[in-house]
């Protein structure tokens, strides 16, 4: 099974809500659980207010493009801008490292996305622009059981 | 939406929405640090009842009201939080800081 979806929408904050539903209902063919499309939903959420906060500094005028990939039970998500682009890419995937405190940011973003997809993978120039690559098999049985 | 912010004795109780995402969060920080500031309040407690999604933008909002007012003694408190709220504050280290109650 082969299943492409993408779209394009202005960087705006009232869009994070919209972008990681659309995902959402994208993977619904692939019958998740409810745990899984929370995983989707933040793992998404996170990349594209990465995209507004940092690609675009907040300012409108930008657009984020998503581009998702169905494979067998595997989902692809690409989550694009054209704005700032990371200086260096491991500093910014660091827990608690955030370049805008003062924003109330947490520095988790990439940890949130590292947590629950199961590949992560950034591709950035700076001035150019950022994309983040994500996958995650859906319908297996997490391997490291909740300690909960 | 004011309502969603009540100070009980020296207590501010938040009532966190049913989604917190960047988008809702500067409102929240906002209003949680008049609270602090006008109202003189000790504590501050986040009650996710209500709660069904949350993004790295809700621990912003924890750990930066955590910041203004633990140099004063202050304590955060999480309550109603299910399991994946709870998840989320134990991979960012929140638990360590924040009191989770049942």
């Amino acid at each position: 099974m082969k299943n492409e979806m993408k779209m394009e929408f202005d960087a705006i904050s009232a869009n994070e809500a919209f972008a990681r539903v659309a995902v959402a209902a994208f993977v619904s063919e692939l019958d998740p659980t409810l745990e899984e499309v929370s995983d989707i939903k933040t793992a998404v959420s996170e990349a594209v207010t990465n995209a507004i906060i940092h690609g675009y500094d907040g300012i409108e005028g930008g657009k984020v493009n998503i581009r998702c990939l169905i494979e067998q039970d595997v989902l692809h998500v690409e989550v694009m801008d054209k704005g700032n682009g990371i200086e260096d890419i491991e500093k910014a995937m660091e827990p608690l490292f955030t370049t805008k405190p003062e924003l109330n940011r947490s520095g988790m973003g990439f940890p949130f996305m590292e947590a629950f997809m199961d590949d992560l993978e950034v591709l950035s120039v700076a001035g150019e622009g950022t994309t983040v690559i994500m996958k995650k098999k859906i319908g297996c049985i997490p391997w490291i059981e909740d300690e909960e | 939406m004011m309502e969603n912010f009540k100070v009980i004795d020296n207590y501010l109780m938040v009532r966190m929405p049913e989604e917190i995402d960047h988008h809702k969060s500067s409102y929240i920080s906002e209003n949680a640090d008049k609270f602090i500031v006008q109202e003189k309040v000790d504590h501050v407690v986040f009650d996710f009842e209500d709660t069904k999604f949350m993004d790295s933008s809700g621990i912003g909002i924890i750990l930066g009201r955590y910041k203004k007012i633990s140099c004063f003694g202050g304590k955060v408190f999480a309550i109603n939080a299910d399991n994946r709220i709870r998840h989320l504050l134990m991979i960012s280290g929140l638990h360590k800081i924040v009191e989770i109650m049942e």
